[in-house]
């Protein structure tokens, strides 16, 4: 008997609350990992997918592919993966999640090899302490029954399932490929790896350009002539592009009294610019 | 939800309290804050008020839900102008349900101060002279030459 055919997925609805940016979109080498990730799994898989929220259904970024929408919104990865199997209940699943930046082809080729697809599901041990990494495995049909039943006792961490469940584990041929990326340092350090200069303060003369927008408020605006601008610009976080505009706006107050917004959030001057992000410089306060 | 809400046009006190009743409270507070004729000795005839909407409401929300959980409060609600207010005019509205007095005055001290501290609102004064200047702004420069 065959194995059941393989499918990809990629998770991508994670709320990222230590990078407090969406991690598919951070750049690598130039490249979203998004897209990154999808070059990579969709030559050794049948069908790729990338799993979603109900409310990115409609991320351009993210339906230039197939995507799957979470059922629930409280289960995590769980919930990607539970919405697959929902869709597609007979095909097997090679589950990523999209913080993996160091992740090959050849590490995923060697997972696909030595699958086991007689058990509920395949997976690497970490090379930090043993333990199974659930997000870049290979879950067998079979597997769906045990999800649920986990799901339906209240438990969503997939890496305590695999520990206890019938899984094949295998270990990584190399060592960092399951590295992943959390916060703006890891990244910087990440991107710096890959190739995207992203470590150091240096000027941001180079490297490749992103279109952000910008919107200025209060005594900004006037200083800037503007309520909101989009322009191309190769500065990497916010006190660059700051420090951009000081030049080239003559806007005239300190960063060291602003704060930052990203997409209608507070930020972090360090954190990384990603294309298409909205980015605020917000004066002093003073409502009341 | 909306209980922080950025108006346009005027606030009315007595409708807005009206969303605050509820069977389990024994105390309800409000603050009204008004536009007054002067600030840091000078005259002002009239403010205008700016905000970055998306981030002042998430924000709002944030500080009136804080509240609730700190001070176990069973309503909260905050409304705030923006646009040209004149002398006299409201500009802040904060409402307060609790099951006691206690508690009431507290949190309604607590709300209206976090959001003169973190909300993404601000002030323009205007002066009888025909000058102008952004409050808490107008000390921000940086030094020449610097970036």
């Amino acid at each position: 008997m065959s194995a059941p055919t393989l499918y990809g997925l990629l998770l991508t609805g994670g709320r990222s609350t230590r990078m407090k940016r969406d991690k598919a979109r951070l750049e690598y080498a130039g490249k979203p990992q998004l897209d990154r990730a999808m070059a990579l799994i969709a030559p050794l898989v049948s069908r790729a997918f990338v799993s979603v929220r109900a409310e990115q259904r409609d991320d351009p970024q993210r339906t230039a592919y197939d995507t799957i929408a979470d059922l629930r919104n409280d289960l995590g990865p769980l919930g990607g993966i539970q919405a697959a199997f929902q869709a597609h209940p007979s095909n097997a699943w090679l589950v990523l999640a999209c913080d993996l930046p160091f992740l090959d082809a050849a590490t995923i080729r060697h997972l696909i090899e030595r699958r086991a697809a007689t058990r509920l599901a395949t997976a690497y041990r970490s090379g930090a302490n043993g333990l199974p990494e659930p997000l870049c495995a290979i879950y067998e049909p079979a597997s769906r029954a045990s999800l649920e039943e986990w799901i339906a006792q209240g438990m969503n961490c997939p890496r305590k399932w695999m520990s206890r469940g019938d899984v094949e584990l295998l270990d990584l041929p190399n060592a960092h490929a399951l590295d992943n990326v959390n916060t703006a340092n890891e990244y910087l350090a990440a991107s710096a790896t890959l190739g995207n200069g992203g470590s150091s303060g240096g000027a941001a003369s180079s490297g490749p350009l992103r279109r952000v927008k910008v919107r200025y408020f209060a005594l900004l605006r006037e200083q800037a002539g503007r309520g909101s601008e989009d322009l191309q610009t190769a500065a990497r976080t916010p006190q660059e592009l700051y420090e951009q505009l000081q030049r080239e706006r003559g806007l005239r107050l300190a960063p060291q009294f602003l704060r930052v917004a990203i997409n209608d959030e507070f930020g972090d001057w360090q954190q990384p610019l990603a294309e298409g992000d909205t980015v605020a410089f917000l004066p002093p306060v003073a409502g009341g | 939800m909306n209980r922080f809400t950025l108006l346009e046009t005027p606030l009315e006190p007595a409708r807005l309290a009206e969303t605050l009743r509820h069977p389990s409270c024994g105390g309800y507070a409000t603050f009204e804050g008004a536009v007054r004729n002067h600030n840091e000795g000078r005259a002002v005839v009239r403010l205008e008020y700016e905000a970055f909407v998306p981030l002042a409401l998430r924000e709002g929300e944030r500080i009136l839900a804080e509240a609730k959980s700190r001070f176990g409060l069973e309503r909260a609600a905050c409304a705030h102008r923006v646009g040209v207010l004149e002398i006299g005019d409201l500009a802040v509205w904060v409402g307060v349900g609790a099951a006691h007095r206690g508690e009431a005055f507290e949190a309604c001290r607590y709300i209206i101060d976090h959001i003169k501290h973190s909300v993404p609102i601000w002030k323009k004064e205007y002066y009888p002279e025909g000058d102008s200047g952004w409050v808490n702004c107008e000390q921000c420069a940086a030094a020449p030459g610097s970036h």
